[in-house]
């Protein structure tokens, strides 16, 4: 006697979402309109559905409709072999790639109980950080376009082609580019990278600070953005909203201090805060992570310890291919490893990390076999996006997308 | 986390509050678990949100497939003053699978139980809008189960080329 | 090491003087001055004009401004921001006019992984476009269903006509650039890009000649379709 929802009466269920909320005194004379702000729409940033219940142009009510990029990777992660679960769980939030494969990496890490070597830890560092600054660029120049200055646009992705350059030096690929390993990461880095990122690093606070000229106190920027869609500090932890959206309202909680992993407690650097909560702070808040960013990274590549890139457990890693054509060992692990995979230890392991976004997290169930039985991950956006209506209720439609853009969600992760 | 004796310190309070309400207790690289009665998931939560966990990052299931009872629906939780987490698990089998929402208590679960409810069919009861939300409406299945094929479709070679079906004409 | 100097712009040995870039810029200087006479105007004359159908010219000016819709979906729409940005410049090719609606859109760039519950929506948009119309599927995900072959994804030319797929996952700004290309070089080639021709369709409205009808019903008999759905009269499957 298992428990049903009638699915066919899918329709009645949908008329309940959005359309009761009448305030007091609506006479004959007004009536709320109904927005389907759609799937396709320039300013979504991704393909989310909203529908918006309006007075005017007053929002009254707003219902996100997700799960139109629903892809199925946490199923997908099932069927494959742990390393090769990687480049799949990368695609998950498509805009800081490293992350999901950090919390990943992590999680297996702490299943199969290896240490992950220094050198390692720090190319992760210098990674990740770059990945953070390439989010938030994106994120500045799609904000601003939404809110009209367009040219932000292409200043910012002038930048973050820089970045995917260097990802694509150290790496072979732009984006997704799988490497994050399990132990470590997938190669060292080339001859000349620490030269073009110190350049970048060199440049990167000048171009942040000519973004900063152009929006900071801009009077339309400021009015668009000041004092609108405030969420209080509360509200927002008991809806489990973290990030920059939770430091915009004065709340420094970050994982990278709090409970520091990958060596971040070897760096210093500090968590810019807001005070309001409202539209500007949470821009400001990412604007200055920028410049904090860039401090790790610089830090991380000064102190860069010599030493292996990835665990030397042959069991874990592939070995070095020199290795293959001397040692009978080395060629067992490598076969053994390409073939089936290395196998965990039963357990249940679940690591966060902070990512552009807030705490990203990723449960693993391993059952002994040389495939997780469960890869779930914890998306900031999809729990952020719980805090759009609170913060759209009462304010204006242009204040809606507004408030989408500050909110920054990446799709991919709300349907994963 | 709280270590092992930590652990169970706290599972022995919750036990003085309701006899039932704990099953076990789990612990394992850092990680600790407390195994709830579905129908006390509330009052344990409850609990450990009084004793300052009271920030819960995720809420997701777990198909324990074909160790019964089947599906398993956990609470990551952290306590935000001393950096800690801990972790709520609840399992239910496909017969009954019907476990309290927590929305009340911490609304930031709504999204969480809708998800867990269309990946693995188990049933909030209590949560204010209990449908899909991943998948399409008319949906029929639960997708994240373990007895739920992949899908997708089969990798065309020379030999099963012809059979591409539904290609635009 | 011996180092060959030219003067920029002379003419290589075998090379048609005609297309010597000096001679003619300083032909294009006498001409402005007015000092072209007789033989050599008339030769300046004969350079400057092409001879061309209209509808090559229409197609060639339709390949070189083209609105594409502002789609995105997922991390190939990343790399389709990195094609627009000024690196891999779209408005080298007269493509940046994005427009948001579907009824002002000329291509459709479906950049990401089309999901179950997107195919009828994407499927809408296009229907929603109008002719001459073209789509470009991005990427590995839209194309098959990329990395990802399960319940959740489909193949976005089950349910619509695509014109170019671009592989890669996602592929490089320069990959889509060649894509664009190519498609422009598809544009300008089709002289008639008309619904009616491409399809080989008909509006229901409208009034059919006698040879259409004629042709249609052999087409449909060809495949075992009959006037009112009778197919009592085909024998074998």
């Amino acid at each position: 006697m298992a428990v049903e929802l009638d699915s066919s009466d899918y329709r009645r269920r949908e008329e309940s979402v959005s359309y009761s909320v009448e305030p007091a005194g609506m006479g004959e004379t007004h009536e709320l309109l109904t927005l389907n702000i759609g799937p396709h729409h320039p300013a979504t940033h991704g393909v989310l559905r909203l529908l918006a219940t309006l007075e005017g142009e007053v929002v009254r009510d707003c219902k996100p409709v997700l799960g139109y990029l629903h892809t199925g990777i946490e199923k997908t992660a099932e069927d494959k072999a742990y390393w090769k679960v990687v480049p799949v769980i990368e695609r998950m939030d498509y805009m800081s790639y490293y992350f999901n494969a950090m919390a990943y990496c992590g999680a297996v890490e702490t299943l199969l109980g290896i240490e992950v070597p220094p050198r390692a830890q720090y190319l992760r560092v210098i990674h990740l950080e770059l990945n953070r600054i390439a989010s938030h660029l994106l994120w500045l120049g799609t904000s601003a376009l939404d809110l009209g200055a367009i040219s932000m646009f292409w200043y910012c992705l002038r930048e973050k082609d820089t970045i995917l350059d260097l990802f694509e030096m150290s790496s072979g690929q732009r984006m997704h580019t799988r490497y994050f390993q399990i132990g470590g990461v997938m190669e060292d880095i080339p001859r000349g990278f620490a030269g073009k990122l110190k350049k970048f690093l060199d440049e990167m606070p000048s171009r942040a600070d000519q973004y900063a000229d152009l929006l900071e106190k801009n009077q339309i920027v400021f009015e668009r953005l000041h004092e609108t869609c405030v969420v209080d500090e509360q509200t927002l932890l008991k809806l489990g909203v973290t990030g920059p959206l939770l430091r915009a309202t004065g709340n420094p909680w970050d994982l990278r201090k709090a409970a520091p992993y990958s060596s971040y407690d070897h760096f210093d650097f500090k968590i810019p805060v807001g005070t309001v909560g409202d539209n500007y702070d949470r821009y400001r808040v990412r604007q200055a992570e920028l410049y904090e960013s860039t401090k790790i990274i610089s830090q991380a590549l000064e102190g860069l310890p010599e030493g292996p890139f990835i665990t030397p457990d042959r069991k874990v890693a592939l070995p070095p291919r020199h290795e293959l054509a001397t040692s009978m060992e080395a060629l067992i692990h490598h076969f053994k490893l390409v073939t089936e995979g290395f196998r965990v230890p039963p357990g249940e392991a679940y690591y966060p990390i902070e990512s552009p976004r807030g705490e990203l997290g990723c449960f693993v169930r391993a059952d002994g076999s040389s495939k997780p039985a469960r890869v779930h991950m914890r998306d900031p956006s999809f729990h952020n996006m719980q805090a759009l209506e609170p913060m759209v209720d009462g304010t204006y439609v242009a204040d809606l997308i507004a408030a989408l853009a500050m909110l920054d969600p990446i799709i991919g992760g709300v349907d994963r | 986390m709280p270590d092992a004796t930590g652990l169970e310190l706290i599972a022995h309070e919750l036990r003085d509050g309701n006899a039932e309400a704990v099953l076990g207790t789990e612990f394992a690289r850092d990680r600790a678990v407390i195994l709830a009665a579905p129908e006390h998931v509330r009052f344990v939560i409850r609990s450990l949100m009084d004793k300052g966990y009271t920030f819960i990052p995720s809420v997701h299931g777990v198909d324990y497939y074909p160790e019964e009872p089947r599906l398993g629906v956990l609470y990551e939780m952290m306590d935000m003053r001393e950096v800690d987490r801990i972790s709520v698990k609840a399992r239910v089998s496909t017969e009954d699978p019907r476990i309290p929402s927590i929305t009340d208590l911490f609304p930031g679960a709504n999204f969480d139980e809708r998800e867990v409810y269309d990946m693995f069919g188990v049933v909030f009861e209590g949560h204010p809008d209990m449908r899909r939300i991943l998948m399409p409406e008319d949906f029929e299945g639960y997708p994240q189960r373990r007895d739920y094929p992949l899908g997708g479709e089969p990798v065309l070679f020379t030999y099963n080329e012809e059979k591409n079906y539904g290609r635009w004409q | 090491m011996e180092v060959k100097r030219e003067v920029l712009g002379s003419s290589l040995p075998g090379m048609d003087p005609k297309h010597d870039f000096r001679a003619r810029q300083l032909a294009a200087r006498d001409m402005l001055r007015g000092d072209l006479e007789g033989e050599a105007l008339e030769q300046y004359v004969r350079d400057s004009v092409l001879t061309t159908t209209v509808d090559k010219a229409v197609a060639w000016a339709r390949g070189n401004s083209f609105f594409p819709l502002t789609f995105g979906l997922a991390c190939c729409a990343m790399e389709w921001m990195h094609v627009i940005a000024s690196r891999v410049d779209l408005a080298r090719f007269g493509w940046e006019a994005s427009r948001a609606s579907p009824r002002q859109a000329d291509l459709i760039i479906l950049s990401g992984r089309v999901s179950v519950k997107m195919a009828p929506v994407v499927r809408r948009i296009w229907d929603q476009m109008l002719e001459p119309k073209y789509a470009i599927s991005m990427g590995a995900c839209c194309s098959s269903t990329g990395v990802f072959n399960n319940y959740a994804l489909v193949a976005s030319d089950k349910f619509m006509p695509i014109d170019v797929h671009v592989p890669g996952c996602p592929p490089r700004p320069e990959a889509v650039a060649h894509g664009i290309i190519r498609l422009r070089e598809k544009i300008q080639a089709t002289e008639k890009p008309g619904w009616r021709e491409r399809y080989d369709a008909v509006g229901t409205e409208e009034i059919l000649s006698e040879e259409t009808i004629a042709r249609q019903s052999a087409a449909d008999a060809a495949i075992g379709v009959f006037p009112g759905g009778d197919t009592a009269g085909v024998t074998g499957a």
